[in-house]
């Protein structure tokens, strides 16, 4: 056991059955293809299809010691534009020089007022919901954008490369349907942009 | 927390959740029975190995069972007739077959049984504790419980070796808490069948019942035989302290890990406070003694591999002499204390005149979450009010409202 050199805690934020356990847990998988330990999981206990619910993940080069759920995250993954406007956002703090990940076609969902941020922070989006659409990644009439946020993920932290998300998606669901996975994860990697950066806190805490 | 990606031996690395690493080990020994009825958050182990089974990768009968009563009944079945056996229960479904988890440890059956921890209602609630787990510890198993899905694959494994040692023969239940364990996903080592194969050896029990000799099992026994039987199992279970250690030795040889045997002592040597646990949040508390100890603060941590038997050398060579010991519990027993808090002392008394000052912490009862940092503060709060002279509290029941 020694000093933790690099440990990042990430906050997915989607609404149940949108696959963001799912996305916790491939990134487990990408970042093993790293070399790095990860953990994933769940929100604890019974979860709503459709209400706003977080999965998480930790990605470091040390075993990872700590476990169970947090609230404050190095990076925030969105996984539905609509989440920002009812401020569901706002349950995670933002740590200093965080990340934060968009599933947006406009800028609404990325104010930051929507957002607690403790102080600098990096938005990026991307359209994951029409690229999920283009590659028909539809469960239960709902567009699946957690494997294309996967490939936003990889664009806007680097810590794992698209090449192991790639790779870990197509571990994780074998066949076609990773296949197609893979291919919205890599659009969606090439799509993701840098939208906004905020210098210093906007928001006080709480 | 072993460094797996570095120091493991042959094998491979799997991304595995606490469940699924269960399932793994229980694979790998080969079980030829498994009877089991699903209950949150336990049902991924018997889905999982379930798949293995149709897919052909076990060879193995799934009995279906209507109860969780009927699943160790029907595993002590197939285990007393000569079978490799193994079920998985949460909480209310543990509670359930607790009649047979007396059965089965009275009768020195060897089985292997994994409990993926859950609060007991009322009210209704399937967050993690370690009520369900405590509530067992008067049946003459043998219990371990997993610090992360590494030490859940890995005590699994163990188990079945600990279980069929002559000198044990007596059932052994894994814990590990459900969801913080049971539905994370972490990297997993996994050595190789063979190496698996090879270490474990073939099924070896006390006595089989498969009609080929005349045997009768629990028939009606007069008091003082009935107690002789009944200090053989208490025999047996301080003999599998050195079974354990040893099987903690020789899984080394296949895997590169160890972990000290019934307990990990991390940064105890020359420490003069320690903190004692059990379960997955010893990893949050040995976050938190790391940055206590780099504020200059001589704290260790003493976490809990087993309960039964219940390591009281490790508690002597460990506790005595320090100055301040706290003891953090999952669960109460309403109207006393933490059970690991009041077997600590009970044990420590033995070997020493003069106790250390002790501190009982409850917390995480219901699936509270609790973070490492919240165990930072705590414990060195426990160090400066003890340093200052101040007194502390022998119980606590740390709470947070929900927010």
């Amino acid at each position: 056991m020694g000093v933790v050199v690099l440990l990042v805690e990430i906050i997915w934020l989607g609404r149940g059955g949108q696959g963001g356990v799912t996305a916790a847990n491939i990134l487990v998988y990408a970042a093993l293809r790293e070399g790095l330990y990860g953990q994933g999981f769940p929100f604890f206990g019974a979860e709503r299809r459709g209400a706003p619910v977080m999965a998480f993940s930790r990605i470091s080069d040390r075993p990872i010691l700590r476990h169970g759920m947090f609230s404050e995250a190095d990076v925030l993954v969105v996984l539905d534009p609509k989440l920002p406007l009812i401020e569901a956002t706002r349950r995670v703090l933002v740590r200093d020089r965080g990340v934060v990940v968009v599933n947006a076609r406009d800028d609404e969902a990325l104010d930051p007022r929507h957002y607690r941020l403790e102080g600098s922070a990096k938005f990026y989006a991307v359209d994951a919901t029409r690229i999920a659409l283009e590659n028909k990644l539809v469960v239960a009439g709902w567009p699946v954008a957690n494997t294309s946020m996967l490939g936003a993920f990889s664009r806007a932290t680097g810590l794992v490369r698209i090449e192991s998300v790639v790779e870990a998606i197509k571990e994780y669901f074998k066949g076609r349907i990773g296949e197609v996975n893979a291919k919205a994860a890599l659009q969606a990697y090439n799509e993701t942009k840098l939208v906004g950066e905020v210098a210093r806190s906007v928001q006080v805490h709480g | 927390m072993t460094a797996i990606l570095e120091e493991s031996r042959g094998g491979r690395i799997l991304p595995l959740t606490g469940n699924y690493a269960v399932a793994m080990a229980a694979k790998m020994a080969r079980v030829q029975v498994v009877a089991a009825y699903p209950i949150t958050p336990q049902t991924s182990v018997i889905e999982k190995l379930s798949e293995y089974i149709e897919a052909g990768e076990l060879e193995a009968t799934m009995i279906r069972v209507e109860s969780e009563h009927s699943a160790l009944a029907a595993t002590f079945g197939a285990a007393i007739a000569g079978a490799r056996a193994f079920t998985a229960t949460s909480s209310h479904g543990l509670l359930y077959m607790h009649e047979w988890v007396h059965w089965t440890g009275r009768a020195r059956v060897p089985i292997v049984m994994a409990i993926v921890t859950r609060a007991i209602a009322p009210p209704w609630n399937i967050w993690p504790d370690h009520s369900d787990f405590y509530d067992q510890r008067d049946a003459g198993w043998v219990m371990g419980f997993a610090m992360d899905n590494q030490e859940a694959f890995d005590l699994t494994l163990q188990a079945f070796r600990i279980s069929e040692d002559p000198r044990v023969y007596l059932p052994v239940m894994i814990g590990l808490e459900g969801f913080i364990l049971g539905h994370t996903t972490m990297p997993v080592h996994i050595p190789d069948q063979e190496a698996v194969d090879e270490w474990l050896g073939p099924r070896r029990q006390g006595f089989v019942i498969d009609g080929s000799e005349p045997l009768a099992h629990g028939n009606l026994a007069w008091p003082e035989d009935t107690e002789e039987m009944f200090m053989d199992i208490h025999r047996a279970m301080m003999e599998a302290k050195s079974v354990i250690r040893e099987v903690d030795e020789e899984y080394y040889r296949i895997t590169g890990r160890r972990y000290g045997g019934l307990t990990q002592c991390i940064r105890c040597s020359d420490a003069k406070y320690v903190v004692s646990s059990m379960g997955a949040w010893s990893g949050d508390i040995m976050e938190a003694v790391e940055k206590l100890r780099g504020e200059g603060y001589p704290v260790g941590v003493l976490r809990f591999r087993f309960i039964r038997p219940f390591p009281e050398e490790d508690v002597a060579e460990h506790l005595a002499g320090k100055k301040l010991v706290v003891v953090f519990d999952r669960a109460i027993s309403f109207g006393s204390m933490g059970q690991l808090f009041m077997e600590t002392v009970a044990h420590l008394a033995k070997h020493t005149g003069k106790l250390p000052v002790l501190r009982n912490i409850v917390a995480g009862v219901g699936g509270v979450n609790v973070e490492w940092r919240e165990f930072y503060e705590l414990i060195k709060d426990s160090i400066d009010r003890f340093e200052e002279g101040g007194e502390l509290e022998y119980f606590t029941w740390y709470h947070k409202a929900r927010r």
